[in-house]
């Protein structure tokens, strides 16, 4: 047992400052910005790293201003958008239902995004650029936001204690369920839809970063940034709910609302992530719990999920753009890596339980 | 003994009971469709006036539908589901995993990962051709998923199995997608062939799938005693004599060449293998000596069934026998999560 460091004050505000995580975080933020450079110089022409760092503090020719601003940027700043998103979206998922495992990819709440963007994709032909985009985002929020409501509501009942709410495991299980028929939903509409619609929406479905352009940050960025602020205003909340329904009602949080407006904002985020570049899985499973071994916190640490699903998202985008003979869309790398993790995650704790 | 001679009796008389359901799921099958036809036309077509049956000729339109399209889905309908069915009871036993199924363990999806690979690199069309492929998927996807549970020693509970597979069926869907990006020709035939569907195969499909459904369905019954002894735990059943390793070698063949041929045939077609022994148990009671023919009628039931409801409710369209099923089987999968006690991680 560490002693406990004194609080700083300033006013009615008070924080421990924690010397550790903090360089973690630091640590991280600078990982991710060397990752984003050079994501930005990887491409059809290498540009050599210093020039990205000129440009990006506003110098360079009008040329390379062109190719990096106008062309790789907005694909760098989605891989880190999204990144963050999923992060953020694990994060808080995974604190308030108390269940490492609970993360929008696997409840079923990505692949329910899936069905209204693959929906909207099939239905006007278009891919997801231009003004196709919006329709895309706005229909994969929908989608994502119904399914978490009808999984919490199914979820939802007695629980080991005797009390109503939702079970951790419960919730997990009932949302692998709904993600497998939800999966059955997207492959009936591809085996409807015109070869090329088809093909698109295969792209899409796999998670890749081609299409990437302001049209699809904006929507993810302004759910990310949303997400952020309501984060950031329920922090205390956030860290009540860590220890439980009972221990929070006893410190005073009207907690049914709190936790549905932070798992609203989660989601949504999650859902308009998802928009973006389709469904990434694994990625808001695996950072919040690198971040919490990584920061030795008891709960999943919200910052350091961000920055940690950013730096997985970028750093998949570079290897599937470099070490490959072919280029690879950015969910294959995702998913080959992060289903190996989850089965490590596996094999762990089968051991620990036998042991 | 007058208790076991009438379970004995009670067993043998459901047995019949659903034979002859069995025998009306044929039957409306056959005569029902996206196409109404009457039955006295369904009737002609089968049995000509005056000729042998299934011998006239093949000229009219309606006995085209019903000796070609109707006959051979039915028939692949039939035996998927009796296979599907009889490898979902087995995975639950050998699991001990009232949630198990071969399409959330990731079996479908390395059968599918395989069969797509060959028919991307030797441009295969027919079953036959990537048949052996999505049995070494499926092998090697069952191997993994049952490895990583066992691992530690301890039996697994039934979500990290579930976990294990839906882990290992992320990681096969981004290889099977890596391949359908690269090659239309393969996204075109995967696509279809993912929803599951027992439409579009002619009758060459049936008798392809038949041997290894029959040498599965075999080796399924001759694991049932051993898997009763199984039930009691695996050290008990080891004191009464069984061959643990055997055992679940014998087990894990028949899983692959049942659900690994129904799969390659008609595509994966999720939660019939959950849904049905749960309804065979409820009838039967553990024992799987009566459990695996019983999950096998009822299979082949249930599939007829969702996939003639799939004809009528889309008319004039279909809705593939694969989606009825999920839409199906998802509520009855979330039911059965709500309602029993199951084992956290």
């Amino acid at each position: 047992m560490r002693a406990v460091r004194p609080p700083l004050r300033a006013g009615r505000f008070s924080a421990v400052l924690r010397i550790r995580p903090l360089l973690i975080v630091i640590g991280l933020a600078a990982v991710l910005f060397g990752l984003f450079a050079l994501d930005i110089a990887v491409g059809e022409v290498r540009i050599p790293l210093g020039r990205v760092l000129d440009v990006l503090g506003g110098g360079g020719t009008r040329a390379q201003r062109f190719v990096i601003m106008d062309s790789r940027l907005p694909r760098a700043l989605t891989a880190v958008v999204v990144g963050a998103a999923l992060g953020l979206a694990g994060a808080v998922t995974q604190s308030i239902l108390h269940n490492p495992l609970a993360s929008p990819d696997l409840l079923g709440v990505t692949t329910g995004a899936s069905v209204g963007a693959v929906a909207v994709m099939v239905g006007t032909g278009g891919v997801a650029t231009g003004a196709a985009a919006l329709g895309v985002s706005a229909a994969a929020l929908a989608g994502g936001l119904l399914t978490a409501v009808l999984i919490y509501l199914l979820a939802w009942g007695r629980t080991a204690t005797g009390d109503t709410g939702v079970m951790g495991f419960r919730l997990v299980l009932i949302g692998i369920g709904v993600n497998a028929a939800l999966l059955s939903v997207v492959s009936w509409q591809l085996s409807r839809a015109t070869l090329t619609d088809a093909a698109h929406a295969q792209q899409w479905l796999t998670g890749s970063l081609n299409a990437a352009d302001r049209s699809t940050l904006i929507p993810a960025a302004a759910g990310l940034g949303v997400a952020l602020l309501v984060t950031a205003g329920s922090a205390r909340t956030l860290a009540a709910l860590r220890f439980g329904a009972d221990t929070t009602r006893v410190l005073g949080v009207r907690i049914q609302t709190q936790q549905a407006i932070l798992l609203a904002a989660a989601v949504g985020c999650a859902a308009l992530a998802t928009a973006a570049v389709g469904p990434l899985s694994f990625v808001g499973l695996a950072a919040p719990q690198i971040a919490r071994r990584l920061l030795r916190t008891p709960g999943e640490p919200v910052v350091a999920s961000a920055l940690i699903g950013a730096i997985a998202v970028v750093g998949a985008d570079l290897l599937a753009r470099t070490v490959f003979p072919v280029a690879l869309p950015v969910g294959v790398v995702t998913a080959a890596v992060g289903g190996p993790f989850l089965l490590y995650l596996l094999v762990r704790a089968n051991r620990k339980a036998t042991l | 003994m007058p208790a076991v001679v009438t379970t004995r009796r009670r067993r043998l008389s459901g047995l019949l009971v659903l034979a002859v359901l069995l025998l009306c799921a044929v039957a409306a099958s056959i005569a029902l469709g996206s196409r109404a036809l009457s039955l006295a036309t369904v009737y002609d077509a089968l049995v000509c006036p005056g000729g042998l049956p299934l011998s006239c000729p093949a000229t009219d339109t309606a006995g085209q539908i019903v000796r070609e399209l109707r006959l051979p889905r039915t028939g692949l309908a039939l035996l998927t589901g009796l296979a599907l069915g009889m490898a979902g009871a087995l995975i639950q036993g050998y699991t001990r995993n009232p949630l198990a199924d071969a399409g959330l363990l990731g079996i479908n999806a390395g059968a599918a990962f395989l069969a797509t690979l060959s028919i991307s690199l030797f441009a295969f069309t027919a079953p036959t051709q990537y048949i052996w492929f999505a049995f070494a998927g499926a092998l090697l996807a069952g191997l993994i998923v049952f490895g990583v549970s066992a691992l530690g020693g301890g039996k697994a509970s039934p979500l990290s199995l579930v976990l294990a597979g839906a882990a290992l069926t992320a990681f096969l869907q981004a290889m099977t997608n890596i391949v359908v990006l690269q090659d239309n020709t393969a996204l075109d035939a995967y696509r279809f062939w993912v929803v599951g569907d027992v439409a579009g195969h002619d009758s060459s499909t049936l008798g392809q799938i038949l041997p290894f459904l029959l040498a599965g369905a075999v080796l399924a019954l001759i694991a049932a005693p051993g898997l009763n002894l199984l039930s009691l735990g695996d050290d008990v059943a080891q004191g009464l004599g069984v061959n643990l390793t055997r055992s679940r070698l014998i087990g894990l063949a028949a899983v692959v060449l049942l659900a690994g041929a129904a799969t390659a045939a008609v595509g994966p077609i999720a939660f019939l293998g959950l849904i049905v022994p749960h309804l065979a148990r409820a009838l039967t009671g553990p024992d799987y000596r009566w459990l695996l023919p019983y999950s096998g009628l009822l299979g082949a039931i249930v599939l007829l069934v969702a996939d003639t409801a799939g004809r009528l409710i889309a008319r004039p369209g279909e809705l593939q026998a694969g989606f009825t099923l999920a839409a199906l089987g998802a509520p009855f999968f979330i039911l059965l999560v709500r309602r029993r006690k199951l084992v956290t991680l």
